[in-house]
């Protein structure tokens, strides 16, 4: 008989031989979760001790300036400016690429553009860094030389280029290529996941593959392709070590992108404590982490607001 | 605006897959016909490939010829994406787009034609369909709330509206009852008999009597063994067929012995 008979073999009651298992369990990751919100309280306590004295700061501890806010404002706005850059490159390309692999490339030739995308996230941002000085940057120039003899007109394109080619496009187009493969990863996900019905039904009423797509994949899946935009402006917002390699800090409010000339070009928060904080002390530390705490305070707003638009469009779909 | 299909010698592969092999039949005009068969005979694979949506699986493909109005469906200058559009689909699950409207969904076909609409012909031809669905007065009040609200009958009336709306030359349904109640299912039924006069609809079940009901022709699909392709084994009147067909295999399914 390779049947147990049920009323000599009595199983043992659910759960009785791993109850202190359990607990064990149950312990650690009640700890791990606990750790995690302590180490995010202790971050934003440390920010706001440390960094609020320096509000009122002027003259020598904010760096020669005024007030504090004329040293951040500056910053903030080359930190979003860099980043508003990285998104307008990066939004469509990412969009594009994740349609490729989900809806158009056939299967094998999508794994392996997954796999190379995947592989663009692991890269450390240092080398991303170089990568902007030594190649992307003089790559450019000849782009800005067109952009500044033909569209000067426009404050953006203002110049005058400066041979290196570091300029803040050049820190966007560094970011984008960064915040790439966040975007595509979650798009690439959330198109794969498009229900076939709705893609059948718009296939049977005669959409081709790009009506299809609009009727069928964007519409299911547009909070999601909002978050994960999102997400990818929370990576261009944070990012330090490439922004600090390619832009030198300047405390200026420019719009001109393609000009580094003179410090008229903004540098942003990030990129700007890394160069500064090994140089200073005392009050000025206080100073960069005031910085660190308008950084942060934004990041998080980006972050909750990609989250909160995610999590409504499940509610509504 | 309904036409007839000629089916000849039609053989359906996924892949080197031989799924459906040799099939001829003829559909009619502003007739019903309805397949029957047991579960992976190929009838939905056979009935998809009359508007060439089983190549939306890659991989597939079908040789042999479906002609409807003296053009075949598989010629190689043929865009499938056109064929579609004279020859409609309701699936077995309901599939209203999620984020439109009621009103939205039925003109969704339309607006892919990228005509501009006049206002005043989008609510016309809104009204049209629906009342061509048997919907217009459940819905009529509430054609900007979302699809999605309404019952699975409505959604499926709500889908075969949509369906019309682009003037097909014919209808093709996969099942579209077998996600219903009884009661939602007799309206549709009642909507195939009126749509019968300028449709040529295919339909396939697994309810016997609703093919009994619905159809004038029916064919019955069956495997040749476990393993073989599926074949299409008679095509008759759906009066002969269910009172006395020629194929003692016919016979057994539809009285239940096997299937």
């Amino acid at each position: 008989m390779s049947i147990a008979d049920p009323e000599t073999e009595i199983p043992p009651p659910l759960g009785t031989t791993s109850k202190a298992g359990d607990a064990v369990f149950r312990g650690l990751a009640t700890a791990s979760a606990s750790v995690i919100l302590l180490a995010l309280a202790g971050v934003a306590a440390f920010l706001l001790a440390q960094g609020l004295p320096a509000l009122d700061g002027t003259g020598a501890q904010a760096y020669g300036f005024d007030n504090i806010w004329v040293y951040v404002g500056p910053l903030l706005f080359g930190t979003l400016l860099a980043a508003t850059i990285a998104l307008v490159f990066a939004a469509p390309l990412s969009l594009g690429v994740a349609l490729v692999i989900s809806h158009y490339a056939p299967r094998r030739v999508a794994k392996g553009l997954g796999w190379a995308i995947d592989l663009l996230a692991a890269i450390p941002s240092v080398i991303y860094g170089l990568w902007g000085i030594e190649f992307l940057a003089k790559q450019l120039v000849p782009v800005y030389m067109w952009l500044e003899a033909h569209l000067s007109f426009i404050p953006l394109f203002a110049g005058p280029v400066p041979t290196s080619g570091r300029t803040m496009m050049t820190a966007g187009l560094v970011l984008a290529v960064m915040a790439l493969p966040i975007i595509t990863a979650i798009c690439r996900e959330i198109f794969a996941q498009t229900p076939v019905m709705h893609q059948e039904a718009a296939l049977a009423l005669g959409a081709t593959r790009w009506e299809m797509i609009r009727l069928a994949v964007f519409p299911y899946g547009r909070s999601g392709i909002v978050s994960a935009v999102l997400l990818g402006l929370g990576r261009a917002l944070g990012e330090t070590m490439a922004v600090a390699l390619v832009l030198s800090p300047s405390i200026v409010v420019s719009f001109n992108l393609i000009s580094a000339e003179g410090g008229d070009s903004s540098s942003t928060i990030a990129a700007n404590i890394a160069l500064n904080f090994g140089n200073a002390s005392g009050s000025k530390i206080d100073t960069l982490i005031f910085t660190g705490l308008v950084l942060f305070v934004i990041t998080f707003a980006v972050n909750f607001l990609g989250r909160w638009i995610a999590a409504r469009g499940v509610k509504k779909g | 605006m309904a036409k007839s299909i000629d089916v000849s010698d039609l053989d359906i592969y996924y892949g080197d897959f031989l799924a459906v092999q040799g099939v001829t039949m003829s559909i009619k005009a502003r007739a019903v016909t309805a397949l029957i068969g047991p579960s992976g005979c190929g009838k939905s694979t056979f009935l998809r490939s009359l508007n060439r949506m089983h190549e939306v699986i890659p991989g597939a493909r079908a040789e042999g010829k479906v002609m409807v109005d003296g053009q075949d469906l598989y010629d190689a200058d043929v865009d499938p994406v056109a064929v579609r559009r004279e020859i409609g689909m309701v699936f077995q699950r309901p599939n209203p787009f999620p984020t439109m409207s009621i009103y939205e969904n039925v003109l969704a076909g339309k607006r892919l034609n990228a005509t501009r609409l006049k206002k005043s012909d989008a609510d016309d031809l809104v009204e049209k369909s629906l009342r061509g669905a048997n919907l217009w007065s459940e819905v009529k009040d509430r054609l900007g709330k979302p699809g999605m609200g309404l019952s699975g009958g409505q959604q499926q009336r709500l889908c075969i509206a949509r369906a019309i709306a682009v003037e097909p030359q014919v209808l093709l349904m996969d099942e579209p009852c077998s996600a219903l109640d009884p009661i939602s299912t007799a309206a549709i039924e009642d909507l195939i008999h009126e749509l019968k006069s300028d449709y040529t609809i295919v339909i396939v079940t697994h309810n016997m009597q609703q093919a009994a009901r619905v159809s004038d022709d029916t064919g019955f699909f069956n495997l040749k063994a476990t393993g073989e392709p599926g074949h299409l084994v008679e095509f008759n009147p759906t009066k002969k067929m269910f009172t006395n067909p020629d194929n003692e295999a016919t016979e057994s399914y539809i009285s239940g012995r096997f299937g």
